[in-house]
C-alpha cells in the first residue's frame, strides 16, 4: 500500500511542476545505478567490459546500445550479480552488490525488474500465475496478490487473458506479460535486455509504451537494445558500448515535453517511424 | 504454515501439468522397489538355506559290533551292539572335546530304521523286505556336530589322535571308523562362502543401479524444467523456495512408485508364493522379513531417494 502511494507519488510529482529543490538538497540520495571502473574477463581471456564507469540516476530512461558481443549483456548481467566483475565495483542504490552473500542475492533480484528477448515465463502458469509468482516469491499474502496483479495487467494492457498460457499469447504480448511480472512489486530499477528483439517495429512500441509509462511512475528503466532507429526516436540518455568500453553518453534527446502522455508518445513515435497504424499496438 | 501448502500445491501443479516425466520416474521407482522387494526376502532365505546346509556338516563315528565276550569285532563282524556304559562312557568322552557342539547317537536298530524309510521313500518296499531280521549288518554310530564347520579338522584329530608309531589311533577300542567327510566340509564350506559372495555383490550392484537410475530419472525431469528453475530465480526466489516443491513432487512420485510396486509385491505373495510355501522348502524358511515391515523399509527408501534425488540434482541449476 505504502509503495502503491509513492509511485502514485511520483506520477503525480512527474505531471506536476518541477519537484521543490529543497528536497534533492537534503537528501542526496546515491545514483540507483553505479558502476566504477568494471572489468570482466570471461576465462578464456575475452574481454567482457573494461574500465566502465556510469552512473544512472533515479527516474531515468536509458538505452544501452552497441553491436553485439559489446558487452551489454555482460553489463545486465553484473548489475543482476549473475557474474562478478572481475575487477572494479557495482553498486545498486549506493550499496557494492560484490559484497553481497550468496544468501541476499535473492533479495537484490526482488528489488530489480528484468525483461528479456525471450521473455522467459513459466510456460505451465497462467498469465495471472506468471505474475503472482514474482510476489509468491517475496512472500506477499493473498489479498496483496489479488490486489497488485490486476494492475500490473491492466498496465500492460493483459486484463482480458489473465487464464491464457504464454503460448497461447503472441511475441508482443508475451513481452508484455514479462513487462507485468518484473513490475508487479514495483521495483526501483527495471532493466530489459533487447525487449525487442524479437519484435516487428509495431509490437515494439507498444511495448516501449509500457516501458515508458513505467518510467513515468519514478522507476529507473535501463533498455539494451540493438535498435538504434527507436532509441533516436525516443530521445532519451543513450549509453553506448563497443568492446567493452563506453563510447558514448549523452542525453540524445534534444526536447521531450515533460508532460506527453503515453499516446502521444505513441503517436510520435509511430509517426516519425514512418507507422501511421492508427490501432492500438496491443 | 501457509508457506507448507504453497508448496505442496506447486507440487501437485507440476506433477498435473508435466505427467510425463514423473510418470517416467514413478515407473522406475515402481521397478526399483519391486526388484528390491523379491531381492530382500530372496536373499535372506537363500543366506538361511546356506547356513542350514553348513549345520548339518558333521562328523560320523561308526562302532564295531562286539561278540558275546564283549570284545569289538574286526571291520565286517556283525555281532551284537557294544553294551549301554562303554557307549555312554565314549559319548562324555566325545562330547568333551572342544568345539562339539551335540553328539548324538545312533544305534543299530535306529540305523536300520532310518535306511528302511529311506528305501521306503524311494519307493523300493522290495529291498526293505528283504533286509535281515536278526543279523543287522549296520553298525550303530555317534553323529557328532561341530559348532562351526572350520573346526572340524580339529574334531577329527581330538578323536584319532596320532599313536606311538604315529598313526592316527582312535580314543576308543570300540571306534571302528570316523566318516572322513572331511573334503565334503572344504567344499560344503567353499560353496557357501562363494554364494555369499555373490548374492552380496549381486545385490550391491543391484541397489546401486536402482538408486542411480531412480536419481538419473528425477534428474531428466527437472532437466527438462531448468528453463524455469532459471526464471525464479531471476524473479529472486531464494533457493529453498525453488526446491520445496520438487522435493514435493520427488516424495509424491517415491510414494506413488512404491504404493504400486507394493501392490505388485502383495499380488505376487498372495497368488504365487504362499501356495507354494508348503511345497519348497526354500520359500518356507521362516524369519524372511515380514510383509508389512518390507513394505514400510521399501516405501521409506523410495521417498527418501526420489525426494534427495530431486533436492540434489538442483543444486547444478541453483549456483549462482
Amino acid at each position: 500500500m505504502a509503495r502503491r502511494q509513492t509511485s502514485e507519488a511520483l506520477r503525480t510529482r512527474a505531471r506536476g511542476t518541477r519537484r521543490p529543490d529543497h528536497v534533492t538538497e537534503q537528501r542526496p540520495r546515491p545514483p540507483i545505478v553505479e558502476l566504477r571502473r568494471v572489468t570482466k574477463i570471461y576465462p578464456g581471456g575475452h574481454v567482457g567490459l573494461e574500465h566502465v564507469s556510469l552512473r544512472v540516476d533515479r527516474g531515468e530512461f536509458v538505452f544501452l546500445v552497441g553491436p553485439t558481443g559489446c558487452g551489454k549483456t555482460t553489463l545486465i548481467k553484473t548489475l543482476l550479480r549473475e557474474l562478478q566483475p572481475t575487477e572494479g565495483e557495482v553498486l545498486i542504490a549506493g550499496r557494492d552488490i560484490g559484497s553481497l552473500s550468496a544468501k541476499k542475492v535473492p533479495q537484490l533480484r526482488r528489488r530489480i525488474g528484468t525483461v528479456f528477448q525471450d521473455y522467459k515465463l513459466l510456460p505451465n502458469r497462467t498469465v495471472y500465475d506468471n505474475v503472482a509468482y514474482a510476489l509468491q516469491v517475496i512472500g506477499a499474502s493473498r489479498s496483496e496478490i489479488r490486489k497488485k496483479v490486476p494492475d500490473a495487467l491492466r498496465l500492460v494492457g493483459l486484463a482480458d487473458k489473465v487464464k491464457n498460457y504464454p503460448d497461447q499469447l503472441s511475441g508482443g504480448e508475451q513481452q508484455r506479460l514479462s513487462v507485468a511480472r518484473a513490475f508487479v512489486n514495483h521495483p526501483p530499477l527495471l532493466l530489459a535486455d533487447e525487449p525487442t528483439g524479437n519484435l516487428d517495429p509495431n509490437t515494439s512500441v507498444g511495448v516501449m509504451q509500457v516501458l515508458y509509462r513505467i518510467n513515468r511512475t519514478g522507476t529507473t528503466v535501463v533498455v539494451v537494445t540493438h535498435d538504434r532507429e527507436m532509441v533516436d526516436k525516443m530521445r532519451r540518455r543513450v549509453i553506448a558500448l563497443d568492446a567493452g568500453r563506453v563510447v558514448r553518453d549523452q542525453a540524445a534527446g534534444t526536447y521531450t515535453p515533460d508532460d506527453e502522455s503515453t499516446r502521444e508518445f505513441a503517436r510520435r513515435v509511430r509517426e516519425e517511424m514512418g507507422i501511421d497504424d492508427e490501432r492500438p499496438a496491443y | 504454515m501457509g508457506r507448507i501448502f504453497f508448496f505442496i500445491r506447486e507440487g501437485m501443479r507440476a506433477l498435473r501439468r508435466s505427467p510425463a516425466p514423473s510418470f517416467a520416474a514413478i515407473i522406475t521407482v515402481a521397478a526399483t522397489v519391486l526388484v528390491l522387494g523379491v531381492l530382500i526376502p530372496v536373499l535372506q532365505s537363500a543366506n538361511r538355506k546356506t547356513n542350514e546346509v553348513r549345520d548339518q556338516v558333521g562328523l560320523r563315528v561308526f562302532l564295531s559290533d562286539v561278540n558275546a565276550a564283549g570284545q569289538p569285532l574286526p571291520t565286517g563282524g556283525v555281532g551284537q551292539q557294544a553294551p549301554p556304559a562303554q557307549v555312554q562312557e565314549l559319548q562324555s568322552k566325545l562330547q568333551a572335546i572342544p568345539h562339539v557342539q551335540s553328539v548324538q547317537f545312533v544305534s543299530k536298530d535306529q540305523a536300520k530304521t532310518i535306511l528302511s524309510q529311506r528305501l521306503e521313500n524311494e519307493n523300493r518296499q522290495d529291498i526293505v523286505a528283504e533286509l535281515p531280521g536278526a543279523h543287522n549288518p549296520l553298525p550303530a554310530s555317534f553323529n557328532v556336530q561341530p559348532d562351526d564347520l572350520s573346526n572340524l579338522g580339529s574334531i577329527r584329530a581330538a578323536i584319532t589322535p596320532p599313536g606311538a608309531n604315529g598313526k592316527p589311533t582312535a580314543i576308543s577300542p570300540l571306534i571302528n571308523d570316523v566318516n572322513d567327510s572331511r573334503d565334503d566340509a572344504d567344499k560344503i564350506s567353499g560353496a557357501t562362502t562363494a554364494i555369499r559372495w555373490v548374492l552380496a555383490v549381486v545385490s550391491g550392484l543391484l541397489l546401486i543401479a536402482s538408486l542411480l537410475l531412480v536419481a538419473n530419472t528425477i534428474r531428466l525431469s527437472i532437466y527438462a524444467r531448468r528453463r524455469e528453475v532459471e526464471v525464479m530465480r531471476l524473479v529472486g526466489a531464494t533457493n529453498w523456495f525453488i526446491r520445496w516443491p520438487f522435493m514435493v513432487e520427488g516424495l509424491v512420485c517415491g510414494l506413488v512408485g512404491a504404493g504400486v510396486a507394493i501392490g505388485f509385491l502383495f499380488l505376487g505373495k498372495t497368488v504365487i508364493v504362499d501356495p507354494l510355501k508348503n511345497n519348497f522348502n526354500l520359500i518356507n524358511s521362516g524369519d524372511t522379513i515380514g510383509f508389512a515391515s518390507l513394505a514400510i523399509v521399501l516405501v521409506a527408501v523410495a521417498m527418501a531417494v526420489s525426494a534427495m534425488g530431486s533436492g540434489f540434482t538442483l543444486r547444478r541449476f541453483l549456483r549462482i
